[in-house]
């Protein structure tokens, strides 16, 4: 039913509210205090968290983990269990409604001071009403800050519906008191690297499969895994995503409900942290005093915040002729189960398509679209004049008026007010970023961070750091509109690279791009060719390109749109290229990640200086992790398993066979992947 | 006391079926259809005993030709608009059921101002005309065999119970195809010459017992272009002997199981296998479907009852050559022939156990508060072994029909004993009355072990909840069984369709199937148009070592809708197809029939499909028996 079009179930007439007016107008306290009697699944009764333990440990699952465990290790089964129970209490949330009004309390004052709005679709909630009477809900937000961490709990509390208990990462528990408030809100721990811990794998699953099996609460998780440091999405992780879906495909449940949920921000609260990161400063340890110390931030402006909660996915329509519950007919169920290589597959494509209705309506701000264009004229201009020059404010408006249209006629979804006059909103909107984009005699720049106070002179390198720091901030609002673009501008740029206009050619390197770039922008799999369709008409729709039967052709008129979609690509491209270079330099033969990274970096520093590169997008090591994902995948490297660190083996011959397709000096080769 | 009230009814029975049989044969000295009953040769054991089986040759003069069961009996709304049940041969018969209108409006949302009367007699235009062999029925009458090719004969075999059979008949729809005559074998051997004489002039032959199939398994394919000859066992239905000193009986396949039970009474005998659509099944048909009795639990299913059986196929007759108890000899060439659907060739002669009458019978009930609860106690009975002859759990809402059921009570006294039993259940014990379940429980031995295992059975069931609840509730539950199929016709008269189906399923997922397959009718239902919410019901009806049989009840009120039947036939493939996914079997009793065909490769595997196609070519090449049943 949703599969389709519109995905997001988006409708013109969905309205955003902005529930902080609420709360600017009355008391708080009273917000906090209300009474609260939400209806949960099938009116399940509340289960403390001493009972849900108890459920868990007492499963007999669980016990029969704990005897093959205890088998293998030859400890005794007393011991086993004793550890299992040891996980749990690390693990178990402890949701306590007092604290939940706490925490509403002091929410309330935060969100004020740092956000302008916190606009919700109140049309979703309700929405998320009805499907939460009807069978277990999964709250599935897309994560791109902390501050995602317990908005929904608060959005819930304030419209009466169940509040959720939410997969969180051990480090946050880590941190003093933070650790025990999220844990009394409903968040439970989750280990970051469990690799084959067979007895905590069994804990947390049957911990999870309970919650969805008694449908108390909603679970929330973050199917990217991670906090998006590039504000682009993330690849699915699908551990989370199979232990909440057994209890369906194992028939205990009639249905699972999946709510894409998409939060954006105009400004999201750790931006220059998350650049530090990506170039290489260490992210610091989440600890209590980082976050008191980062209550400076509080003084700033964050403008506005979306919340929009999509239409719910019926895993069972989704699922239908995807995955045979029969599989599970053959083994008690009780025991644990590999599942086949279908119902994986159909496991991460639904991933991938809660990922693709998270982007699809999340809500753009005016300054997503003023980044794509800043970042272009910044890579275009010579480093050297770029500081007195910048990009003219008019030149800058004209241009974001245009893009506007595109990404309206892409179907993007923008916060742009009719009211007041357009310039003033792009100046409002940029005015949220000043720490980095200043407007100065009518011409926009970029800033660099300024260095210790009495430092001397940095090197020229740290130059480029420091540059670089800023671009990748923008870049990183500019990514948050990505999606919108990418499919048109991969055709933009097989029609540019193939130089053919044979539709054969063109489609064939499209996939070619699609299968290369598919850690850094997620598609959905097998869907390659409703992708390059639904681009090539959208491109036709704007003029940029006309299609016959056998010919996708570029006309002229359209070169506007056609080279401002490939500048988009660019930066991936010469990143992607960048590390290919290195890969296949002599010295480099087996390698760690570790290795890697600053190895890249060192490199593309070094073209940036010369100029033989111009976008540092390169530097940022999420994407280098991305390249080296990609080229595993497509078996470009492979992977020797050794001690601790992974290490690697570039195939030299086949990695400069991928950057010389990618460049198109080689045509695609035809042996297609049969995920796409 | 319920021993009693058995052996006066059973008395009752008996002298009615007496002066039916009498009627009978009257009808058959008139000799209107101008054919000659011809006895069989007398058998080796000298039985020459008269054939006085329940089931004659023209069963449309005792039975509905549209609807099930009885002429004499049915349900019907009267003019104070109070349902009564008509005839004299049941229980229930001559009762009024005050409560059943309210519950059948409230539960379906109908009224009983919407009628949808059935077409009362078979207008003879709708049925093709017959495609005989004549060379076939030559031969056929040299034989003296009986025969006959009527409408209402052939029509009558032309259906099982399915809805859409009863809802077609009632409609007075069309027929693509049925039987082209019908022929009444009195004996083993002439069912030999008939399959000789079909074989040899390329006939298709279709077995027919009881006609209580609910898979199309009777259903003509409409693609055969052969003469369909409808072979109708009724008339051989004796027990040509009893031993008992190894406690067997050897019966003719076409006995029905009331007659059989009748009989083997007689002598003091039973053989205990009591499917609930024993009245009108025959004993050919329960081996032909692998059939399930309700007190299987002391008796065994039929594949247990069974010692011998003799089938004629077109390859010859198969049987075994002794009566040994056990045997090993390569695979049990009888499981070949159980559940062979009519595909094989016609079961003639059975040799089955039995068991002296049972001295004392007891019949008890269980309520507990919640589904759950319930199926953990029948669990738990099964796993002490110690489930009594018959143990059921009904749902919340077959409870309530049951009750609907309950004919007007006379005496003040036991309203307000009634009343007393309902306050202690549901404001004393706190059970929620739309939330409780009850037990049907039936005992049988001698009577100081079937108080012993009362008492065990009771105590098992309070460890889970469960509050024993007399003896009344239990009976009135295994009358639902027998009259579940009247009362469709009761309903298909006033806009309501209803069907049953079955399953068996490993205990961890009895709940699970349960909440599922209710869950996905409602939805379906509701997806395809229909107007009132439709009511899903269920029972544990059987209990093994590993799992249960399950048995559902849907039915709907289709108002509205522009082809009911159609829509009913979707939600049932739903239905099965939600079974299977949660670990559920194609068919604990009722069989594969054309049905559930679909989805026997994925039920026994492509291997084990070949090896049913590759029995059936070596024994039925030509395909005379071309019901095209399981495959």
């Amino acid at each position: 039913m949703t599969t389709c079009e519109d995905p997001s179930g988006y409708k013109q007439e969905d309205e955003f509210m902005d529930i902080l007016e609420e709360r600017r107008r009355s008391s708080d306290l009273g917000h906090a205090l209300r009474t609260f009697t939400p209806s949960p699944y099938r009116g399940a009764p509340p289960l403390s968290a001493g009972a849900l333990n108890r459920m868990v440990l007492e499963s007999q699952y669980l016990r029969y983990v704990t005897k093959e465990v205890a088998m293998e290790t030859g400890e005794s089964v007393d011991l086993v269990r004793e550890e299992a129970s040891g996980i749990l209490d690390e693990m178990s949330q402890n949701l306590q409604l007092g604290f939940i009004r706490l925490l509403g309390f002091t929410l309330s004052k935060v969100f004020k001071r740092l956000f302008s709005h916190i606009n919700i679709n109140q049309e979703g909630l309700n929405r998320l009403q009805q499907a939460i009477q009807e069978s277990p809900v999964i709250l599935m937000p897309n994560h791109r800050s902390y501050v995602d961490f317990l908005v929904l709990s608060y959005i819930l509390f304030t419209y009466d519906l169940p509040i959720p208990v939410i997969a969180a990462g051990i480090p946050l528990m880590d941190m003093k008191m933070v650790g025990e408030i999220l844990r009394r809100s409903g968040a439970f721990f989750i280990r970051r690297a469990i690799g084959s811990d067979k007895l905590y794998w069994a804990v947390l699953s049957e911990y999870v499969k309970t919650i969805v099996r008694t449908g108390y609460a909603p679970v929330e998780f973050y199917v990217e895994g991670l906090r998006s440091r590039t504000l682009k999405s993330l690849t699915p992780k699908l551990g989370m995503m199979h232990m909440v879906l057994e209890p369906f495909f194992k028939g205990e449940v009639y249905d699972i409900t999946l709510v894409p949920i998409s939060i954006s921000y105009d400004r999201v609260l750790e931006e220059s942290l998350l650049a530090h990161e990506l170039l290489g400063v260490p992210k610091p340890r989440e600890t209590t005093m980082g976050l008191l110390k980062a209550r400076r931030v509080l003084e700033d402006d964050y403008g506005s915040m979306h919340v929009y909660f999509g239409m719910p996915l019926s895993v069972r329509q989704l699922t239908k002729g995807r995955v045979d519950r029969c599989e599970y007919n053959l083994l008690p169920r009780d025991l644990p189960q590999r599942p086949s290589v279908e119902t994986q597959e159909c496991v991460s494509w639904l991933a991938q398509q809660v990922i693709r209705v998270q982007e699809q309506s999340s809500i753009l701000s005016p300054w997503s679209l003023m980044a794509c264009l800043v970042l272009q004229d910044h890579q275009n201009t010579d480093p050297g004049e770029e500081q007195e020059k910048g990009l003219s404010w008019e030149l800058l408006t004209q241009r974001t008026l245009w893009l506007k249209g595109l990404a309206i006629s892409f179907g993007a979804r923008l916060d742009w007010p009719e009211q007041p006059p357009e310039n003033q909103v792009m100046a409002s909107s940029m005015a949220l970023h000043s720490s980095v984009i200043r407007c100065h005699q009518g011409r926009v720049t970029l800033l660099e961070e300024e260095g210790p106070v009495g430092a001397g002179p940095f090197t020229t390198e740290e130059g480029v750091v420091r540059r670089a720091r800023a671009v990748l901030m923008v870049a990183a609002y500019r990514n948050q509109a990505l999606h919108v673009f990418i499919r048109p501008a991969m055709v933009a740029l097989a029609i540019h690279t193939t130089r053919s206009s044979q539709r054969e050619d063109i489609y064939s390197y499209f996939r070619f791009l699609l299968d290369l770039f598919s850690n850094d922008f997620i598609f959905i799999t097998g869907r390659s060719s409703q992708d390059f369709e639904e681009a090539c008409s959208l491109l036709r729709k704007c003029g940029a390109v006309q299609t016959s039967q056998q010919e996708v052709t570029s006309p002229e008129e359209g070169q506007r749109t056609t080279s401002f979609l490939r500048a988009l690509l660019q930066p991936f491209i010469d990143a992607y290229q960048v590390v290919f270079s290195h890969l296949c330099l002599e010295d480099v033969e087996v390698f760690t990640e570790r290795q890697m990274v600053p190895a890249v970096r060192s490199l593309a520093t070094k073209l940036l200086l010369s100029g033989e590169l111009t976008s540092c997008d390169a530097l940022s090591s999420d994407t280098q992790k991305n390249v080296l994902s990609a080229l595993l995948r497509l078996g470009a490297v492979t992977r020797l398993r050794t001690a601790e660190h992974s290490e690697f083996r570039a195939n030299k011959p086949a990695i400069s066979r991928l950057a010389d397709t990618l460049a198109g000096r080689l045509p695609v080769q035809t042996a297609p992947n049969p995920r796409l | 006391m319920a021993s009693n009230n058995n052996s006066s009814d059973r008395q009752r029975i008996a002298q009615q079926r007496l002066s039916r049989i009498a009627a009978h044969l009257h009808k058959h000295e008139d000799g209107n259809s101008g054919i000659i009953a011809k006895e069989c040769k007398i058998d080796a054991t000298g039985s020459t005993e008269e054939n006085k089986g329940t089931v004659p040759r023209k069963r449309q003069e005792i039975m509905k030709w549209n609807g099930w069961g009885y002429s004499d009996s049915k349900f019907l709304f009267n003019k104070k608009g109070q349902a009564e049940f008509t005839g004299k041969r049941y229980r229930l018969s001559g009762m009024t059921l005050p409560s059943l209108q309210d519950w059948f409006e409230n539960t379906f949302g109908a009224s009983v101002k919407h009628k949808s009367p059935a077409t009362p007699v078979l207008n003879a235009s709708v049925v093709p005309p017959p495609r005989l062999n004549e060379a076939f029925v030559e031969n056929l009458k040299a034989t003296g065999i009986p025969f006959s090719n009527e409408a209402e004969d052939r029509v009558f075999r032309a259906h099982g119970h399915c809805l859409h059979e009863i809802f077609a008949l009632r409609e007075g729809k069309k027929f693509e195809r049925v039987p082209d005559m019908v022929v009444w074998p009195n004996c083993h051997n002439d069912v030999v010459k008939i399959v000789e004489l079909a074989c040899k002039h390329n006939v298709c032959l279709i077995p027919y017992g009881g006609g209580t199939s609910v898979t199309s398994a009777l259903e003509c394919p409409p693609e055969e272009t052969r003469c369909i000859v409808s072979l109708d066992t009724s008339q051989m239905n004796r027990i040509l002997w009893l031993d008992e000193n190894n406690l067997v009986a050897h019966v003719e396949a076409g006995i029905i199981g009331q007659d059989l039970e009748r009989l083997l009474n007689e002598s003091g005998y039973c053989t205990g296998h009591e499917p609930d659509s024993m009245e009108f099944s025959s004993l050919g048909g329960w081996v032909a479907t692998r059939a399930s009795g309700m007190k299987k639990n002391v008796y065994g299913n039929i594949e247990d009852l069974v010692i011998h059986i003799k089938a004629v196929t077109p390859r010859g007759v198969i049987e075994k050559s002794c009566q040994g108890p056990r045997t090993s000899t390569g695979p049990d060439i009888h499981h070949f022939i159980l559940g062979s659907e009519g595909t094989l060739g016609v079961v003639t002669e059975v040799t089955m156990k039995i068991r002296p009458i049972p001295e004392y019978q007891k019949y008890g009930s269980v309520v507990f508060p919640k589904f759950e609860a319930g199926v953990a106690c029948l669990r738990e009975v099964a796993k002490q072994r110690c489930a009594p002859a018959s143990i059921r759990l009904m749902d919340n809402k077959q409870f309530h029909f049951g009750h609907a059921l309950k004919p007007q009570v006379s005496s003040i006294f036991t309203h307000f004993v009634e009343g007393l039993k309902k306050f202690y259940i549901t404001k004393l014990k706190g059970f929620d009355p739309h939330q409780l379940v009850v037990a049907t429980l039936l005992f049988e031995g001698d009577r100081e072990r079937v108080l012993q295992h009362e008492k065990q059975v009771y105590d098992i069931a309070a460890t889970f909840g469960g509050l024993a609840a007399g003896e009344d509730n239990g009976q009135r539950g295994y009358l639902l069984t027998f009259v579940i199929a009247y009362l469709r016709d009761l309903g298909m008269d006033y806009c309501v369709v209803a069907e049953s189906f079955e399953t068996s399923v490993p205990w961890d997922r009895v709940l699970d199937l349960c909440q599922n397959v209710k869950e996905r009718i409602i939805r379906e239902c509701k997806e395809r148009g229909v107007q009132f919410q439709p009511l899903t019901s269920c029972r544990v009806t059987q209990t093994y070592d590993s799992g249960a049989c399950i048995y559902f009840y849907f039915a709907f009120n289709y108002r509205g809708l522009a082809d009911p039947v159609h829509t009913y036939e979707q939600v049932e493939h739903a239905a099965r197809e939600e079974i299977l996914a949660n670990g559920g079997s194609l068919s604990h009793h009722h069989g594969v029939g054309k049905l559930r065909k679909e989805w026997m490769k994925d039920s026994i595997s492509n291997v084990g499909v070949g090896m049913l196609k590759s029995v059936k070519e070596y024994v039925d090449p030509e395909n005379i028996f071309g019901n095209r049943n399981l495959l």
